[in-house]
């Protein structure tokens, strides 16, 4: 926002003749616009490669009709549906219908406020930037629950209860795991976490106090995965129980919406793993980092986001989906505990050098409660393993 | 009227309608529901007000946790299946005689309390002087208060707990 406001005021007699209000709502309108174009095209490409890679995995071609390769599936597809009829089913309860899947699509949109495609390309460079995205995530789970009881149907309101049953739980692990994150760059402002991290592959958070990050990196992305809603993380809409789950209702138009609002919610993700462990807009060689002089981060940010992303289309033609009580298993038992543990052990590595400007004694409290902590999740680890060896003791008997 | 002034009357008028919803409707997922507007409108108030840290804070509590909580609560105790849960008011004059009496204590804090006049201060981030108060000067308040929390979360951990001899 402040590069096109730089840009506004090289318009002769600009700074003159417009209030100052005017141009950063009109700046921000501009950001915004440019973040919806990325956001409403992107499925078009989503779509697409998600079919082409389903199709490979399985040992197919994938769509190939519609255009060479079938590249024009998804544009025809998406024509179909804006111009199908949005039914109303009798009994739905007409404004609620109406606002979930806008509620659902700006909670997911809302993310790209703060995603830093640069140093001076990002709409909003926040103080409590990851703490943002992370909030704003909420109105999404409320926009699924007012899906799910508008429909007025038991499918939807049971997917809804699911997804948001999901999403809550999901929630802890990763922020326990952005907080490791945060107290390295010692900032929740995404463009201070990512300046960190610049200078090459090696300066990445994700080598950071090696494994700790890389446990903290894969808690982060099964947890973001939960929050999609993807597979193996889909019981939300389980096809095989549901019928659609929270969606169930919705047709032409809306549903669409809750389309993009996934595969948003998909890059949003993406982009803020890769912003917290893999650098963001930050190239892997410095020397890639300007091509021609022109500073090419928000390259690098979008190729990182979108292998991530394609790493989520990977895992969902790969994994079978879990029962709810494995979901809320791995949650509050795997996730939570190992979040936690990493939270107290790189807090401790932390402050362990520095005795001149922190307290004397929170070293060994951070210490002690490192080894309670450890024993703890020994002992947990070895429940959750006996508890696991009885259930496939019990499948195979 | 300034652009700040502006802001502050679409967010009262956003908080204040979206309140009388929540109290008036007779639909208690209504209710529910227009909560969702009152709790963004105050962290809009916050945002106005420069305290972005509290803004965020305001939205993941009170939105992604304590509203869907009762939204889950709302759905769970009543039929679920019924569109048209019913609020019901039984108790309407003991209910008026603490909201007034609430109101009257309000008020005269409001109006009693020296309040800083003049320009408002410079806008600057707050994360870390927050962090710093609560790890420093108001530490022991701020373990006091997530010692009650933790005994709060295990004693309901506890209650609904499936017991093995029942």
């Amino acid at each position: 926002m402040d590069a096109l406001l730089r840009l506004f005021s090289l318009i002769p007699g600009w700074d003159q003749n417009v209030p100052a209000w005017a141009s950063i709502t009109l700046a921000g309108l501009v950001a915004a616009g440019l973040c919806l174009g990325f956001m409403s095209l992107g499925p078009v490409g989503y779509v697409y490669v998600e079919r082409k890679i389903a199709g490979f995995m399985q040992d197919r071609l994938g769509p190939m009709r519609v255009g060479p390769w079938g590249l024009l599936q998804t544009i025809a597809d998406t024509i179909k549906l804006l111009f199908k009829e949005a039914i109303f089913p009798a009994a739905v309860h007409k404004v609620m219908f109406v606002v979930a899947p806008c509620l659902v699509v700006t909670g997911a949109f809302m993310g790209f406020a703060v995603l830093p495609f640069s140093p001076t390309w990002q709409a909003a460079d926040l103080d409590v930037g990851a703490f943002y995205v992370i909030a704003i995530g909420s109105l999404s789970t409320v926009g699924l629950i007012m899906a799910g009881w508008a429909s007025n149907n038991k499918y939807a309101l049971f997917g809804a209860m699911r997804s948001a049953a999901q999403i809550v739980s999901y929630e802890i692990p990763a922020v326990m795991s952005l907080i490791v994150v945060v107290m390295i760059a010692g900032s929740l402002s995404l463009q201070a976490i990512v300046g960190e991290q610049a200078g090459g592959l090696h300066n990445w958070f994700l080598w950071k106090f090696f494994p700790l990050n890389v446990i903290a990196f894969l808690v982060f992305f099964t947890a973001t995965l939960a929050e999609c809603n993807r597979t193996p993380f889909d019981i939300p809409e389980a096809e095989s129980e549901l019928v659609a789950g929270f969606h169930t209702e919705y047709s032409g138009f809306f549903f669409a919406m809750f389309f993009l609002a996934e595969y948003t919610e998909m890059f949003v993700a993406s982009a803020m793993a890769a912003v917290l462990f893999l650098g963001g807009f930050a190239a892997p060689i410095p020397a890639l980092q300007t091509v021609g002089g022109f500073d090419i981060g928000p390259v690098w940010l979008i190729a990182k986001a979108w292998a991530l992303v394609f790493v989520h289309m990977w895992l969902r033609w790969t994994l079978p989906r879990l029962r709810v009580d494995q979901l809320m298993h791995v949650a509050w038992k795997v996730l939570l505990p190992i979040s936690l543990f990493l939270i107290v052990v790189v807090g401790g590595l932390l402050t362990w050098p520095a005795t001149a400007n922190g307290f004397p004694w929170d070293r060994w409290v951070g210490w002690l409660l490192s080894a309670l902590l450890f024993v703890y999740l020994a002992t947990t680890a070895a429940r959750a393993w006996r508890w696991h060896a009885r259930q496939v003791r019990e499948a195979v008997a | 009227m300034t652009a700040s002034a502006f802001v502050f009357w679409v967010l009262a008028t956003i908080v204040l309608g979206s309140a009388a919803v929540v109290v008036l409707s007779r639909s208690l997922i209504n209710s529910a529901f227009a909560l969702l507007a009152t709790f963004a409108g105050v962290a809009g108030f916050y945002v106005l007000l420069g305290a972005d840290f509290l803004a965020a804070v305001q939205f993941l509590v009170y939105v992604g946790g304590i509203l869907i909580l009762l939204v889950f609560g709302v759905m769970l105790t009543h039929r679920i299946q019924d569109l048209d849960l019913r609020a019901e008011a039984r108790q309407l004059v003991p209910g008026l005689f603490v909201a007034a009496g609430v109101f009257a204590l309000l008020t005269a804090v409001a109006t009693r309390t020296p309040w800083a006049q003049g320009p408002g201060r410079e806008l600057s981030a707050t994360t870390a002087d927050i962090g710093r108060a609560f790890l420093g000067k108001y530490l022991l308040p701020f373990e006091a208060a997530s010692i009650l929390l933790l005994v709060a979360l295990i004693g309901a951990a506890l209650i609904v707990r499936k017991r093995e001899d029942a």
